[in-house]
């Protein structure tokens, strides 16, 4: 069943009307492995798009190198054309710091820096000069905590260290943070993996209300996360696209059989 | 006589080991033993070991406390009151007894050490037969104890725990030991010189008279020109090793290539392994001369020997210290915080600044502190390199000295340990152990409040 013959198939891809993300033929190797193999999707703005799939299938690295955080890993090496409005995000003389700036990313596991809550907020707008006072970015973190659903939580205890907080607190705080810096995209890296039910639940309704205003990617393991709060799909398997489309017709009426393998529970 | 005792008290053990290894693991019945027949051996082993042994220290303190006793009755009792000529009695016994007293024993001497030798006699066999004794008792117990229902291993854990238990109490007495003779000898000292005058004294110059009329030694014993001395070459030393430990410790750590770090890691921790005395000399023929040329030339005058030539060269000793652990808990900061970071738009050098030196500050202060307990605790470079005239000054191109340096040059050659001067060195040493001791407490309270934040 796994092996049915990959190369034969043509990736099942529709086109989106207002992408803000276009990927072609993107490639990634980690020094000798090909992890990515021309995988090209759009992304359209103001969305939820979620990227499923098996363990090891290479969406996390995907989602990595839409904000070149693969750069920090000397051994990767990414070709292909991969674009944000219309900007091709790899050409030279981009700066991937300013890159960054402006695809905030949120992580498996919350990594709230060992500072104050306030701090963990304020960090990205000091870094980008965001406030130009004390009021300023009072209301900055103030305004992005209150995004993130946790400014009522812990509106008392903001000089409390952003590592005493619960799970489920901690990656709303890392949500603050990233959308602290206004970016236009918000990367999601499983962001829910380590968190209970009713944390999880909290993390989706947010999703929900951000994409009003953001376009969000996320990488999920759970095909019901998927379902419930993405608009569009793609299905990674062995480092390639198989299939994307709206999330409705994927997993009502998935075209390809190893998604309809994998949607089932047959494999992954 | 020790090394038979313990060969078979290693023979009996290893029996025992053998023979309840053996009757745990045989028959039908090996499978419904509690313990596996390892455990049931090991417990059988200190079965027998720990009676053999406790035979034969209390033995052997019970046979000194005999053979001096019995000994010494046979001689002048006159002689005992004073420790010094019971003392040297006693070494005269066991010579004679030994039959390697140079001369003729009188006649009383000789009794004595024929009783003493006599003791011995009679407590060498005791102990075997009763080690003997014990160590069989030991085995016949063991064996028949060992029943499928005998929790063989949690016993030996038990026997363990309390053995571990015993190793921890070890270092903690000799530390309580070490402190406490310290004191003593101290308290001693400031019989004779009151603490005010040691502590707030701005007079180093220990010689003191022995004859009344004997003029120019006054024995000073004030401890601010060491205490200035101390800090101001230590002072240096953090000076140089701060920076350049901390910096190079973020290189290795952040910047460098693997292959560099593989390579520069070890090199740098060859520098920690050369001996002091070598870095001695290093300052005081190289280091020390070139500082003085320097001097020179820009119309300075430089003592031969200077605290800035110590403090260079201490600083050089140190930087090991600093970098190689700095560069541990930098390295040991959680990659996800540097990816919080960057993704925020962060570069590396703002990464680095705001995000893993304040979480790896405690780390970080604790390598300093250790540093500094070195710098303080060093002799040898300040003995070759700053000199041993104790001025009170801060011009590092000055000689000066250190509280370790001072407790060499007092306590080096014959001494009589009851005069001021050699009592100085304990009190030299009280207050060198208080102040690492502050240090240390200073930096486990700055690691323990900014730990909690972290973790």
């Amino acid at each position: 069943m796994q092996n049915l013959a990959l190369e034969t198939v043509a990736p099942v891809v529709e086109s989106v009307p207002v992408p803000k993300i276009t990927a072609k033929d993107v490639n990634v190797h980690y020094g000798e492995k090909h992890a990515i193999k021309d995988v090209s999707v759009d992304i359209p703005a103001k969305g939820v798009m979620s990227f499923i799939g098996p363990s090891g299938c290479g969406k996390s690295t995907f989602l990595r190198c839409i904000n070149r955080m693969n750069d920090t890993i000397p051994i990767c090496r990414v070709t292909g054309d991969l674009r944000i409005d219309g900007r091709d995000i790899y050409e030279p003389g981009l700066d991937p710091v300013l890159l960054r700036a402006r695809v905030g990313m949120v992580f498996q596991k919350p990594n709230p820096f060992p500072k104050s809550i306030y701090e963990n907020v304020a960090y990205g707008p000091r870094l980008h000069g965001l406030a130009s006072n004390k009021v300023e970015m009072d209301e900055l973190v103030e305004w992005a905590l209150r995004r993130a659903g946790l400014f009522e939580e812990v509106k008392d205890r903001l000089k409390d260290s952003g590592t005493s907080l619960s799970g489920g607190q901690q990656q709303r705080l890392c949500i603050a943070r990233a959308i602290s810096v206004r970016p236009e995209v918000i990367l999601m890296d499983e962001p829910c993996s380590a968190l209970d039910p009713i944390a999880t639940a909290k993390i989706e309704e947010l999703i929900d209300e951000l994409r009003a205003n953001f376009t969000i990617v996320i990488v999920t393991h759970s095909m019901q996360q998927a379902a419930r709060v993405s608009q569009r799909t793609a299905f990674f398997h062995l480092g390639k696209v198989i299939e994307e489309g709206v999330t409705d017709q994927i997993f009502m009426n998935p075209r390809h059989e190893l998604t309809r393998n994998y949607i089932t529970g047959r494999f992954g | 006589m020790s090394v038979l005792y313990f060969s078979l008290l290693l023979v009996m053990a290893v029996l025992a080991f053998a023979l309840a290894r053996g009757r745990a693991s045989s028959g039908a019945r090996a499978a419904a033993f509690h313990s596996r027949p390892n455990y049931h051996g090991l417990l059988a082993a200190s079965l027998v070991a720990i009676p053999m042994l406790v035979v034969f220290v209390i033995g052997a303190i019970l046979t000194k406390m005999i053979a001096e006793s019995q000994a010494l009755t046979a001689l002048d009792p006159a002689l005992l009151t004073d420790p010094l000529r019971r003392g040297a009695a006693l070494r005269e016994i066991v010579e004679v007894a030994n039959g390697r007293f140079r001369g003729n024993p009188s006649i009383t001497l000789q009794a004595a050490g024929d009783t003493w030798a006599y003791v011995q006699r009679v407590a060498r066999f005791s102990i075997y037969g009763l080690g003997l004794a014990a160590g069989i008792g030991g085995l016949m117990f063991a064996l028949r104890s060992i029943t499928p229902d005998l929790k063989a291993r949690n016993r030996f854990e038990w026997l363990v725990t309390v053995l571990l238990m015993i190793c921890a109490g070890i270092a903690v007495l000799t530390t309580i030991g070490i402190v406490f003779s310290v004191v003593f000898e101290t308290v001693r000292f400031f019989q004779k010189v009151p603490p005010m005058d040691f502590l707030t004294g701005t007079q180093w110059s220990p010689q003191t008279a022995i004859r009344a009329d004997q003029g120019g030694s006054s024995g000073a014993f004030g401890v601010v020109p060491l205490l200035t001395g101390t800090l101001l070459i230590s002072g240096i030393a953090m000076l140089v090793a701060g920076p350049i430990g901390l910096f190079a410790a973020i290189y290795m750590a952040e910047y460098a290539t693997p292959r560099f770090r593989s390579t520069a890691k070890p090199v740098l921790e060859i520098l920690a392994g050369i001996p002091t005395v070598v870095l001695g000399f290093f300052a005081a023929l190289t280091v020390a001369p070139l500082i003085r040329g320097a001097g020179e030339y820009f119309g300075l005058s430089v003592a031969s020997e200077s605290a800035l030539a110590a403090g260079l060269v201490m600083g050089m000793m140190i930087i090991p210290f600093v970098s190689s652990l700095s560069d541990d808990v930098i390295t040991a900061v959680p990659q996800s915080l540097r990816d919080g970071s960057l993704a925020l738009g962060g570069t590396k050098s703002e990464t680095i600044r705001r995000v893993i030196l304040p979480a790896a500050l405690p780390g970080i202060v604790s390598a300093f502190m250790l540093a500094i307990s070195r710098a303080v605790g060093e002799t040898m470079i300040v003995v070759m390199a700053a000199g041993l005239a104790a001025n009170l000054t801060f011009n590092p191109l000055d000689a000066v000295t250190t509280f370790t340096v001072q407790i060499k040059t007092i306590l080096v050659g014959d001494q009589e340990f009851d005069t001021a001067k050699t009592l100085a060195a304990f009190a030299l040493g009280f207050v060198l152990f208080f102040f690492t001791l502050t240090l240390n407490v200073i930096a486990l309270a700055i690691i323990r409040k900014y730990r909690e934040q972290y973790d």
